[in-house]
């Protein structure tokens, strides 16, 4: 480990010292976050799974059902009938902090009252596929909209744990070990000038000593 | 009040008119490009879209997976699935965990 390029001093111990500390209380409390977004994240990320595995079977059913439509009606008069909606979805999003994460929630709202008016057309015209494939589309919509819910919250908690990952790897692996190896550069150096002038001293003890009293 | 929209092809898209979704029938990478950043901006907070039409745009998407609003979310196109919705999922977990747990 590389060691930080400052001058061996008491004043630049001491402000290691201190720092080493909070980097220490930095690295756990970071570490904790990122546990416990890893714990939310593998129950979100499962019920995500499944709902997007419903999600596409249904749309799946209800384009199945479009194509069918799609076959035995006129093109046009296919648009024609989908052309004005009866229903009309609003969506209210409130927001949600998950260890500082913010993931959105979303609340559908009908523009009538029974969400499942949406048959905007006469029966007489149009294919009875083209009811199944509304009617499967009006049954998947509420998992839908769940779905766009919990899937965002999984990219933004994903992007949340790779960073403090990161920044509890950086604590752990160089920030800590640089600290430590140059708090223990600066102890040595300081218990070295003091050994040092320890000596000296001696030294010229002896030499006073000798050229006043001849004493040896 | 936020609104929801849906892209993708004619075909696709037409029977989410009924349910109330905005409904925009769009094939060309540009002008969906141009569209998605338009719905963002404009008061929309869930986007479907149709997993060949997100195909063309994939960097757009990307650079708003970051963001809270809007929500851009995977759907099968009338010619079936192609995994891309479920590829997303896979992706959020291999950079969360290190590695795809589920595979």
């Amino acid at each position: 480990m590389a060691r930080l390029n400052v001058n061996p001093t008491r004043m630049e111990l001491t402000k290691l010292k201190k720092k080493l500390v909070s980097a220490r209380r930095g690295h756990k409390l970071l570490k904790d976050k990122r546990d416990e977004l890893m714990r939310q994240f593998m129950g979100m990320i499962k019920e995500t799974r499944s709902l997007r595995t419903e999600v596409e079977t249904g749309i799946s059913e209800a384009n199945r059902y479009m194509a069918v439509a799609g076959s035995v009606m006129q093109r046009e008069a296919l648009e024609t009938a989908l052309m004005i909606p009866k229903q009309e979805v609003e969506l209210e999003v409130g927001e949600k902090n998950v260890m500082s994460v913010l993931i959105p929630e979303f609340q559908a709202k009908f523009r009538t009252d029974d969400e499942n008016d949406v048959y905007s057309y006469g029966m007489a015209f149009t294919s009875i596929d083209l009811d199944g494939a509304v009617s499967a589309l009006g049954s998947v919509f509420p998992k839908m909209i769940r779905l766009a819910e919990i899937e965002k919250a999984c990219l933004l908690m994903a992007d949340e744990i790779e960073k403090t990952r990161r920044r509890v790897n950086a604590l752990e692996h160089i920030m800590i070990p640089d600290y430590e190896e140059t708090i223990r550069y600066i102890t040595m150096k300081l218990s070295e000038n003091e050994r040092s002038t320890t000596t000296s001293l001696m030294k010229v003890k002896d030499m006073v000593l000798k050229q006043s009293h001849n004493f040896t | 009040m936020y609104k929801a929209a849906v892209i993708g092809d004619s075909a696709s898209v037409s029977g989410f008119a009924a349910l109330g979704l905005s409904v925009f029938r769009e094939t060309d990478a540009d002008r969906i490009k141009k569209l998605i950043g338009k719905l963002a901006s404009g008061g929309y907070a869930v986007i479907f879209i149709t997993e060949p039409a997100a195909a063309l745009v994939s960097e757009t998407i990307k650079k708003y997976n970051s963001s809270t609003l809007p929500s851009i979310v995977l759907i099968p196109a009338i010619e079936g699935n192609t995994g891309e919705g479920m590829r997303t999922l896979h992706e959020a977990v291999e950079k969360a965990v290190g590695t795809d747990i589920f595979n």
